[in-house]
């Protein structure tokens, strides 16, 4: 479903952020990506997200070339994705419920359809009572958790989360996890970026571990060494 | 459609009323922007006015001498009448001269006083030639020197006035230049910081526009909201500046009259009401439209 062909992304030729990394993830699959800061994680997900092109290599989805896709054409790729970007990326302007709802909004559903949706993920994501609440009212924590509900709303084809429990409390992070792993038995694929040891050794998925943008390790049942 | 139109309104609303201050800005800068559009109409109508008003007042009169037949004259004025170069000519006897100068003069008990003493009417009785630009007061008062009936003429009076009739037509052709350069001038600054308030409440959004395209908004469904802000903003700006205006020249206007005789302002704001309520809608909605178009281009690439 999503293959990364040869991928090398450098910003000047002394900050070389992936080199020549190849990998394929197939439909349905529960992935995480593992390295330190700067490994090249982010990188690789903004790549597939169309945010930021690679310097050389190809990175397909379902078949379709994203880099050659037109900028007109790629709000349609971006709907088949779900992100949970790492710095959150909420609208400023609008509030919990409506920064989640402008995700069903943007793919056409029903109005409502978008309310019960809306409020039924944020319930799953402890939220209920912080709809009306604006990005900058809400906790880290809190925040992180509307990101996710935003993800996963529109029942994305593929996940992309980025450190999604890196400011979560324990008890969050294993919500939000079992939330992915639910999600992931539904049948959508899931790529998780994170440095979490703990997470990464009890899922007993596959992991793969970029170090200084090269891929040193793939294996299926993976555990995080580094 | 219809939903996105709806949603696409309902976020330009929302973005409206939370963004107040923002709004408030651009709201006061397109206000301004058609106010000076507006004025330089209303400043054009009213040189306009002036310098017709000035050619009107030009002309040039021949003076028969006492002698001469009325028919003799009526001929005069006939061919006159063929002439292209000529727009209007008046008779006027010896008779209605009179008139004219003791109903100007009566309250002057000088004048009235020598009219009476002289005992006839000393007055010629003339015809008054308006031309239909200035050039050709020259060519008209050569044909009249030149022509066959130069021996009925007591004398014309363009020589005398020439100067002053030059003057005028040369200072109201630049009024009429000035007002058109000092208008575009003025009129392009104010595009241009109404286009930069938009540009700058738009750059205040860049962040927020590079996530819609990361979620999978479509380019519409960015601008939408946008554009619907510009339409609202760029019509309630509209709307303000003709009151403001509607409610200062209802008190200028008889002041402007006295300055400007003949000239109602408020009589020429209704009649050109319609147009200037298109320019005026124009401005300000095309401001807002196509300033945030431009603007919000830029951050779309994401």
């Amino acid at each position: 479903m999503i293959k990364f062909q040869n991928i090398t992304k450098t910003y000047n030729p002394n900050a070389i952020a992936l080199e020549d990394v190849s990998l394929e993830i197939g439909k349905g699959e529960f992935v995480s990506i593992v390295g330190r800061s700067g490994a090249g994680k982010t990188t690789l997900l903004k790549i597939l997200l169309a945010e930021e092109k690679p310097t050389r290599g190809r990175v397909f989805f379902d078949g379709q070339d994203v880099c050659k896709i037109k900028k007109g054409e790629l709000s349609q790729l971006r709907r088949r994705m779900g992100t949970i970007f790492q710095d959150y990326k909420l609208l400023s302007s609008k509030n919990a419920y409506e920064n989640i709802a402008y995700v069903l909004e943007v793919v056409g559903a029903a109005d409502g359809e978008i309310s019960r949706d809306v409020f039924q993920v944020l319930e799953i994501v402890g939220l209920s009572d912080k709809a009306r609440n604006f990005p900058q009212e809400l906790s880290g924590g809190e925040r992180q958790r509307v990101v996710v509900a935003r993800a996963l709303i529109h029942r994305p084809d593929v996940i992309l989360a980025d450190e999604p429990t890196g400011n979560l409390d324990p008890y969050h992070t294993h919500d939000i996890i079992n939330l992915l792993l639910r999600i992931n038995e539904m049948g959508t694929t899931i790529i998780l970026a994170t440095h979490n040891k703990g997470i990464i050794n009890s899922l007993g998925r596959r992991v793969i571990t970029l170090e200084k943008g090269r891929l040193i390790r793939d294996e299926e049942k993976g555990r995080f060494i580094l | 459609m219809f939903t996105l139109l709806k949603r696409i309104i309902r976020s330009g609303w929302l973005n409206l009323k939370r963004q107040s201050g923002l709004t408030f800005a651009t709201f006061f800068i397109i206000v301004m922007t058609i106010s000076l559009v507006t004025f330089l109409f209303l400043f054009q109508g009213m040189t306009q006015f002036l310098i017709s008003d000035l050619k009107e007042k030009i002309d040039i009169s021949v003076y028969f001498k006492k002698d001469s037949a009325e028919e003799d004259i009526l001929e005069v004025k006939e061919e006159l009448n063929q002439n292209p170069e000529v727009k209007n000519v008046e008779y006027i006897s010896r008779e209605e001269a009179l008139e004219r100068f003791t109903q100007r003069y009566k309250d002057n008990p000088i004048l009235m006083e020598a009219l009476a003493e002289v005992g006839e009417n000393p007055l010629l009785a003339s015809l008054n030639i308006k031309a239909g630009q200035a050039s050709q007061y020259a060519a008209i008062s050569n044909f009249i020197e030149t022509g066959p009936f130069r021996n009925l003429i007591e004398k014309i009076d363009y020589r005398q006035n020439r100067e002053i009739i030059e003057k005028v037509f040369a200072i109201s052709s630049n009024i009429n230049f000035a007002g058109i350069a000092f208008g575009l001038i003025l009129g392009f600054i104010a595009l241009l910081v109404a286009f930069n308030t938009i540009r700058l409440a738009i750059y205040s959004s860049r962040e927020e526009i590079s996530i819609m395209r990361l979620v999978g908004a479509s380019n519409w469904f960015i601008r939408g909201p946008f554009m619907f802000q510009g339409i609202v903003v760029g019509i309630a700006a509209t709307l303000i500046t003709l009151l403001i205006f509607t409610i200062a020249i209802f008190f200028l206007s008889p002041k402007i009259e006295v300055l400007l005789p003949g000239f109602n302002l408020l009589s020429y704001f209704g009649a050109h009401f319609w147009i200037l309520l298109l320019i005026q809608l124009t401005t300000g909605i095309g401001l807002g439209v196509i300033s945030s178009w431009i603007a919000i281009r830029k951050y779309l690439e994401v």
